[in-house]
């Protein structure tokens, strides 16, 4: 909670502080007269001092108000909810792509450490951490869409559109899973109850599925949740690259037009966002951890 | 033990070549390149890649490969630049809250924390709405983007090397904090910082490139791989080439950094590992 408010004033501030002029880049099409822009800017209230203007501010976020958009006149909280719908499945589909990928390729690597097919799968991954996500949206685009004709290559709604945005995404953060997946897993290998399921005669993946993934996947959790922030920022570049409709999208045209109220309420409910994903990764902690759940059941 | 080492990382041999190549690329570009970058020649527009245009032309008829090569500075120096502005922020704030702790420590962490709740490429959306459009405040953007990174790495160092004997000692010797700081704190918590840089200069490169792709960059018809990716992408069945080889690039440029960090960092400090997805 303090992280936010902290946010709205970091965000209210430097936005209001530094040049750059709304009232001069709505009229700058118009050749606008100084009356005009005197009433334009009485208008929309950027003429009280700046603490007023924040208070007000914080008080109507609070209720959800974030005010209108300089531009459409219609209120920041409808263009966010009009949009947001779209990169939480974005999102939530790139997620599972880059879990499933990122924890079999991890996986494959680790139990086939030193083999060409652990090396294949860090040169993938390599590839994957270092390919820019507009580059490879649009190698997606050039080949399922262009060249194959199988998928949709932009524009909104039903699965087959969503499979291009979603997989340009997953794939960027599956390769950051499975270079963690492999080096967890190989840790958790190295320990002594492993050796105990391997000489009770178990097959190696039964160890590795049943006694080593489950350990190895604690750190990965982390990584996970951190990520999820990178994640939202992520749909920033591949809604534009995939003309998708979006948070991401609002973002770069807000900051594009020097929207303030949309600006601002754009980052607001991103770092909101940010912030309640990393608090229910901690929380899942105690969950997939028992020795943490424990160890806070002892300290309270 | 230099034979050795080499011989230990052959991938990031490999990697301080190929960046070796480009930085050298980019630093003589203009001797390098073999047209100007900028020249519009409608004739050859859209020219397939041919002995004249190794990798062909774009729609305006400009060179691919000159504009790949000219575009690599700007590309380049934005991460270079955006590091050190992170670099030199995280070490002097970093170091300071670690040596002076209390509430300035206090108050400039809770400051990070609240940088930190803005994921990565939406800071420097932020700071660029800010700042307003183009080269120099992209980079200044992307820097501060990195900043509570290495903040943060800094201070958690200096504080577990300031509870040294020897930190203690010169502190009882009667050293100015000042002198703790740059003389007995700062030597030994250089490696990490380096490798931090190191894997930042990669997610830089790959966000500086992002936000020119965006149009908030450097404008047109200046070459800079982000925005040439950009100008190709309405031409992607017609001339792939446009957009391929500037994505090509900044993919090159990425992997080999991140080969040379990954070696770093198990060779100077293992316990970083999770940096690698920074």
């Amino acid at each position: 909670m303090p992280v936010i408010v902290g946010v709205s004033v970091v965000v209210f501030s430097i936005i209001h502080l530094l040049p750059g002029d709304p009232v001069l880049a709505i009229l700058s099409g118009a050749n606008a007269t100084p009356e005009q822009e005197r009433e334009l800017r009485a208008q929309l209230r950027l003429d009280d001092p700046l603490a007023v203007q924040y208070v007000r501010f914080l008080a109507r976020a609070a209720a959800g108000d974030f005010g209108r958009s300089i531009f459409t006149r219609r209120p920041v909280m409808e263009e966010i909810a009009d949009q947001l719908p779209s990169t939480l499945e974005l999102a939530g589909t790139a997620i599972l792509i880059a879990v499933v990928v990122g924890v079999v390729l991890g996986v494959l690597a680790a139990v086939r450490h030193n083999t060409w097919i652990d090396r294949a799968a860090m040169l993938v991954a390599l590839g994957g951490v270092s390919m820019p996500s507009f580059w490879l949206g649009l190698l997606l685009i050039f080949v399922f869409s262009l060249q194959l004709g199988w998928l949709p290559a932009t524009g909104q709604g039903g699965v087959s559109r969503l499979i291009l945005p979603a997989a340009t995404i997953g794939l960027n953060y599956s390769a950051v899973i499975a270079r963690l997946v492999r080096s967890s897993l190989l840790e958790v290998l190295g320990n002594n109850y492993i050796s105990t399921a391997r000489a009770k005669g178990l097959s190696e993946w039964g160890v590795t599925l049943k006694h080593a993934l489950g350990n190895a996947l604690i750190p990965v959790t982390t990584i996970i949740g951190v990520q999820l922030g990178n994640l939202l920022a992520g749909t920033i570049i591949v809604e534009t690259v995939f003309s998708r409709r979006g948070m991401g999208r609002l973002a770069v045209t807000a900051v594009l037009d020097k929207d303030y109220p949309l600006i601002q309420g754009v980052v607001l409910v991103s770092a909101l966002g940010y912030v309640l994903t990393n608090l229910l990764v901690d929380l899942s902690y105690s969950a997939l951890d028992p020795r943490i759940r424990h160890r806070d059941a002892a300290e309270a | 033990m230099l034979a050795r080492l080499i011989h230990r990382r052959k991938a990031a041999l490999v990697g301080a070549v190929i960046l070796a190549v480009i930085g050298l690329t980019a630093l003589f570009a203009p001797a390098l390149a073999p047209y100007d970058p900028i020249q519009v020649k409608p004739a050859e527009a859209l020219s397939p890649p041919t002995l004249a245009h190794p990798f062909g032309t774009d729609q305006y008829g400009r060179d691919i490969l000159s504009r790949a090569i000219v575009g690599a500075r700007l590309s380049l120096l934005t991460g270079l630049g955006a590091v050190a502005v992170a670099l030199a922020a995280g070490v002097v704030v970093g170091l300071s809250c670690g040596v002076i702790g209390g509430w300035t420590d206090l108050l400039v962490m809770r400051f990070i924390d609240i940088m930190m709740a803005f994921p990565g490429i939406l800071m420097a959306l932020v700071v660029v709405a800010v700042l307003g459009q183009g080269t120099v405040n992209v980079m200044l953007a992307v820097g501060v983007s990195l900043i509570p990174t290495f903040v943060r790495l800094v201070r958690g160092d200096v504080l577990s090397v300031r509870e040294n004997v020897y930190v203690e000692a010169a502190r009882a010797l009667g050293c100015w904090p000042s002198r703790v700081a740059l003389q007995h704190v700062l030597p030994n918590v250089v490696a990490p910082i380096i490798v931090l840089a190191t894997v930042a200069i990669a997610w830089a490169v790959i966000i500086g490139a992002s936000l020119s792709f965006l149009g908030l960059g450097p404008r047109p018809p200046i070459p800079e791989w982000g925005v040439d990716l950009s100008n190709g992408r309405n031409y992607l069945l017609r001339a792939w080439w446009i957009s391929s080889v500037p994505g090509f690039c900044i993919m090159l440029t990425v992997v080999a950094v991140n080969l040379v960090g990954d070696a770093l960092r198990d060779e100077l400090d293992p316990r970083l590992r999770s940096l690698a997805n920074l």
